[in-house]
């Protein structure tokens, strides 16, 4: 398992201490889940979330009518860098 | 008394335990008072008129620190109540504080929170359980007599059981999800921790119910789950799971919940076998399905927009990455690798997929199983609470904590845990009833009725005044 690759994948820059204690660790788990493997799920139609029928009977398109949100002053309250109205990032490029 | 009088005992409570048991990341002293002394200014009805509530630090309460037990969220103050906590606060509930949790709720032990374990009042050089350890332990060690926890795979139950209190999973559907921060998004669900199954009736029904804030939560009535408790299981019939009775468990916990099962019968239930084939495949559904939405739900922290920024980063990529790799812990580190591993490419069907339809499975056991019986039990974990550091190096075993209450959450059914004895060690042995869609009622009432014929009256040597 390329568990360096998989960090890439998931935005996490991991070092080499990591990796050594990881691989091993995610190697036991996958090799768990496996087990699944041994049932024939042939036709079975896979659960796709966890609602019941009655969630999936609920009605969930309200009326479109103005309601109060959060406000750019709240949005930005909390953030690490804010300028004018606006998040603040370092250099994209 | 007044309510303000209430609320300073609590905090007082809070305050003088808390270095020894790490329960709250946050007391709100001030907040609470405020709010105490606003309620005794006012006459007129209120259903939880000056109670108070402890609340995971995963649900977002205004004005406070709502970390999830994370240095990536460790200054964060949620701008907006969760819905649950608007309706506790129109009820007239405090909140008083908010608990240690493991990190974004991943871990059956406390210990993967950024801010230490929160320690079991039983023995303080034991785990309280997890996700919701904090809850659980502000409970059990008398500050407050309900909590707020939130599930996933057992989050709320296994930490009752650990620390000897009740622990309620609700239907999924049944308690709004708005302002509880995602984990898996198709399994989570807010729970309740309570002294008695009353306390935990009597918050149900003033959080459960429709929002219009989240699109999950289903229009189904809620019901009146005070009156709804008859303190008779006459003639009811519990389902005993030959799977989940077999191996596994410590002689200790078989011991109490065979006893168990025999104090349901001595109390007028019937007893009926059933089976539930494909629950032992339930954490490696799990394993699948919950990191996969975890993978996806926590690729929003990011440093952007709230929360915590690695410094020094010159150029926005580095900084992403940066930022989750100072800001995550290993538990959450590994689980979000896990969940990008199944989603990734070539690999989807193999597991993403596969899981989904072994859900299914799981789900149709329960179906199958409720035309036969009104509650399914089970022990609620394999063993009472281990120490610290015991399992922490192994994640696996680790994740088999939850292989009694995983598929609750994957069927979606509600569940509840008990206590039904100490083990020999005196540390506290937690039974669990599981119900059908919906019903909570009964499951509060076959609680209700076996603590008060069979109560737990030993208090924890760490203890509030």
């Amino acid at each position: 398992m390329d568990v360096r690759k998989i960090a890439k994948l998931a935005h996490l820059e991991i070092s080499d201490e990591e990796v050594a204690l990881y691989t091993p660790q995610m190697v036991d788990i996958v090799k768990y889940i496996e087990q699944l493997n041994e049932l024939d799920t042939d036709n079975i139609e896979p659960m796709l979330g966890g609602l019941t029928a009655e969630g999936e009977a609920t009605k969930t398109i309200r009326e479109d009518v103005v309601i109060d949100s959060l406000g750019q002053q709240a949005a930005l309250s909390e953030a690490p860098s804010a300028v004018a109205g606006h998040f603040q990032v370092p250099k994209v490029l | 008394m007044s309510v303000v009088s209430d609320i300073e005992k609590v905090l007082g409570n809070a305050e003088k335990l808390n270095p020894e048991l790490n329960s709250f990341l946050s007391i709100e002293r001030e907040n609470a008072l405020a709010r105490a002394a606003e309620i005794d200014s006012k006459t007129g009805e209120q259903k939880l008129r000056g109670l108070a509530v402890a609340v995971k630090d995963n649900i977002c309460t205004k004005g406070m620190r709502t970390s999830c037990g994370s240095r990536i969220l460790h200054n964060y103050r949620a701008q907006y109540d969760a819905t649950a906590i608007s309706r506790l606060n129109a009820a007239g509930a405090i909140v008083v504080g908010k608990t240690n949790m493991d990190e974004f709720a991943m871990g059956s032990s406390n210990e993967s929170s950024a801010f230490g374990p929160a320690k079991n009042p039983w023995d303080v050089t034991r785990v309280p359980g997890g996700s919701s350890g904090g809850s659980a332990v502000a409970v059990a060690s008398g500050v407050v007599r309900v909590a707020l926890g939130s599930e996933t795979g057992g989050s709320v139950r296994q930490p009752a059981s650990l620390c000897g209190i009740g622990g309620l999973k609700p239907t999924y559907g049944r308690i709004s999800r708005y302002g509880l921060v995602a984990f898996a998004s198709s399994l989570d669900s807010i729970g309740i921790f309570g002294k008695t199954s009353r306390d935990i009736a009597e918050v149900l029904g003033v959080i459960a119910g429709r929002d219009p804030l989240d699109s999950t939560s289903a229009d189904v009535p809620v019901s009146d789950y005070i009156a709804n408790i008859t303190n008779s299981i006459e003639g009811k019939t519990i389902g005993v799971p030959r799977e989940l009775l077999g191996d596994g468990m410590d002689a200790d916990v078989r011991e109490k919940v065979y006893a168990a099962i025999d104090n349901f019968v001595s109390l007028g239930a019937k007893r009926v076998d059933i089976e539930l084939p494909y629950a032992k495949y339930g954490i490696a559904v799990y394993y699948i399905i919950a990191t996969a939405e975890a993978s996806s739900n926590l690729a929003r922290y990011d440093g952007v927009r709230y929360g915590f920024r690695a410094d020094e980063s010159d150029e926005l990529r580095k900084m992403y990455f940066k930022t989750r790799e100072e800001g995550f812990g290993p538990e959450v580190k590994r689980r979000i690798m896990l969940g990008t591993y199944v989603l990734s490419s070539g690999y989807y069907d193999a597991y993403y997929s596969k899981a989904q339809k072994v859900r299914a499975l799981v789900k149709r056991d329960y179906v199958a199983a409720f035309t036969k019986c009104d509650a399914i039990l089970t022990p609620t974990s394999p063993s009472v609470a281990f120490k610290i550091g015991e399992k922490s190096d192994d994640p696996l075993a680790m994740y088999l904590n939850d292989i009694y209450t995983v598929s609750a959450n994957l069927a979606g059914v509600p569940a509840i845990s008990i206590p039904c004895g100490l083990s020999n060690d005196g540390l506290p042995v937690g039974v669990q009833l599981v119900g059908n869609f919906w019903s909570e009622d009964a499951l509060l009432n076959f609680a209700h009725t076996y603590e008060t014929a069979y109560p737990l009256n030993e208090k924890p040597p760490v203890y509030a005044d």
